[in-house]
């Protein structure tokens, strides 16, 4: 038996990421192959090396497969999937593109965001929003998996496992890469945080977000974060969300700023260690899983907060 | 050109659901359903291309039981021309669906076809990536801009940390993502309307699929509680217990 973890990362470096679904791997049994594929990626396949637990890299490298196109990386994926058992790739944007894809290619069930591995054929997954979670039994030869990257530590380094060349595959002529737009941001990454500051409608206006979360965020060291409410009224850019349909976060401390909690939301954080809600409702559902609750107003909590920090 | 819209009838999004008390799954009878929120906004993007100009037939599909009529009568209430129904009362899971979808889109050639990114309900987010591999069908997974033309479409996708851009040449698959597009209101005089378009039923059988499930629920449990929290007064207070009791500052 023979896992494969489908590293995510960009060409230069790898994703935090990819380190949870290693210990994901590990947990399923046998020997862990990590893939990586991209084009001029050989610093990412020697990171990827260094992963303790990892026995083999494997290093695709090919202009094909410079931007992770979905059609071009199952392909590769595909490529060299012959003797796995299971095939992991981290939930992230990336991974639940490709996943899927290369189950069907493969003719088996995929099981999506696995918190747990309970056996070699068994896992926890959340359903409902994280309302309920379900023990799933996979009775398929291949095991292809997203792992969630909070239900799993990070792998640790210090390895020294052999990085092995193998084909790369070509385009496949039906998708191609346009461009990309990313956000700027010196802050540390949403999902690997240990400390997030989430703020949510309350804040009233973009620049009433920025004049109160980031400076609480700086003080703190920590990420920001929103509401889907507060991204969909334009205070805060779409990649910050938090929730059942944005990032799921399990930092060591969420402060969740003027958001009322409402089930979405809750799907995404409700895994962080400690909890403190600021709002001034009494009744919002955020206080039912706060660990500390403050009910004030929050223009005058948060700059009081920064100030006493 | 033709584009097609797959449509899931879930719980509502606004429904707390409960955990059944033998442990197979969540209690949904009884319970409030709708059209999943990602299926409205792909159906609404599929009417607002053909109100450009772009598509001249939208026909919406849904696989399940036979109370996925009304979520189709919803798709056509929103603008959608036809609805088919793969009938089934056996449970579907992702890969299940993207061959019934691959079936129907077999029969139906579309250009486009737009799904939601994921369900509210299973959270696979796996069908339309699925339904494009199984049609050897370029993809582009959680659409926030889709832009048309004669044979290729231009998506902005949301990824972690921004967005990008990909082009993909027709017959393609799209999912859409939350910040694609608001989905309208129906209103009355076109629910009155989308009874009167035509809805086809099939089942699985006749479209050659086995739907029989691959993953086996073993069991369906509440999720852990968080104990319960304190209220402080002020904010030293809360600035104290972050330091000495929580020790994570």
């Amino acid at each position: 038996m023979t896992v494969l973890v489908i590293a995510e990362h960009d060409n230069a470096s790898l994703k935090a990421a990819t380190l949870n679904t290693v210990t994901a791997a590990l947990a399923c049994g046998g020997d862990v192959h990590v893939l990586v594929a991209g084009e001029g990626a050989a610093a990412a396949a020697q990171a990827a090396a260094q992963i303790a637990g990892v026995a083999k890299v494997l290093h695709a490298d090919g202009a094909a497969l410079k931007d992770g196109l979905a059609e071009a990386l199952a392909a590769q994926v595909l490529a060299v999937a012959g003797n796995y058992s299971h095939i992991l790739f981290p939930a992230t944007a990336s991974g639940k593109n490709v996943a899927p894809r290369v189950a069907a290619k493969l003719d088996v069930a995929q099981i999506s965001d696995i918190t747990k591995v309970v056996a070699a054929d068994t896992f926890e997954r959340p359903i409902y929003a994280g309302n309920a979670i379900a023990t799933v039994q996979s009775g398929d030869a291949v095991k292809v998996l997203t792992v969630r990257g909070t239900g799993f530590d990070a792998a640790a380094t210090g390895g020294a496992a052999t990085v092995e060349s193998v084909a790369a595959v070509a385009a496949s002529g039906k998708s191609s890469f346009v461009g990309r737009e990313i956000s700027k941001n010196d802050r540390p990454e949403l999902t690997a945080a240990k400390i997030i500051v989430s703020g949510g409608r309350a804040l009233g206006s973009s620049e009433k977000f920025n004049e109160v979360i980031t400076p609480l965020a700086d003080k703190l060291g920590a990420a920001i974060g929103a509401s889907r409410a507060a991204v969909d009224a334009g205070y805060a850019p779409n990649d910050l969300q938090v929730g059942q349909t944005g990032k799921i976060v399990a930092p060591q401390l969420y402060v969740a700023c003027g958001i009322s909690g409402a089930i979405q939301h809750l799907a995404g954080m409700k895994d962080s260690k400690v909890i403190v809600a600021i709002n001034k409702d009494p009744e919002a559902p955020i206080f039912s899983v706060a660990d500390y609750g403050l009910e004030a107003d929050l223009f005058t909590a948060v700059p009081e907060l920064v100030k006493a920090l | 050109m033709k584009v097609l819209v797959a449509v899931k009838r879930v719980v509502d999004y606004n429904v707390k659901v409960r955990v059944n008390s033998d442990n197979t799954g969540v209690d949904i009878a009884n319970v409030k359903m709708s059209m999943n929120p990602f299926d409205e906004i792909a159906v609404e993007e599929a009417v607002r291309l053909k109100e450009k100009g772009l598509v001249t037939e939208i026909v919406a599909v849904s696989c399940g039981v036979d109370k996925c009529q009304e979520t189709l009568r919803t798709a056509m209430a929103i603008g959608a021309d036809r609805g088919i129904l793969v009938e089934t009362d056996a449970e579907l899971q992702p890969l299940a669906v993207a061959k019934l979808l691959k079936a129907v889109v077999d029969k139906e050639q579309p250009s486009l076809i737009i799904l939601g990114k994921q369900a509210i309900d299973d959270d696979a987010n796996q069908v339309g990536q699925m339904l494009a591999a199984l049609g050897d069908l370029p993809q582009a997974t959680f659409a926030s801009k889709v832009e048309l033309a004669a044979d290729k479409a231009s998506v902005t996708r949301e990824v972690d940390g921004g967005l990008e851009t990909v082009a993909l040449a027709l017959p393609a698959v799209v999912t859409t993502d939350l910040r694609l597009n608001e989905p309208r209101y129906v209103t009355l005089p076109n629910i009155m309307k989308a009874k009167k378009k035509p809805l086809e039923t099939v089942k699985p059988a006749d479209l050659g699929v086995d739907v029989a499930p691959r993953l086996k629920t073993l069991k369906v449990a509440e999720p852990a509680k968080r104990g319960a929290g304190v209220k402080v007064p002020d904010v030293a207070t809360l600035v104290a217990k972050l330091k000495n009791e929580a020790k994570v500052i």
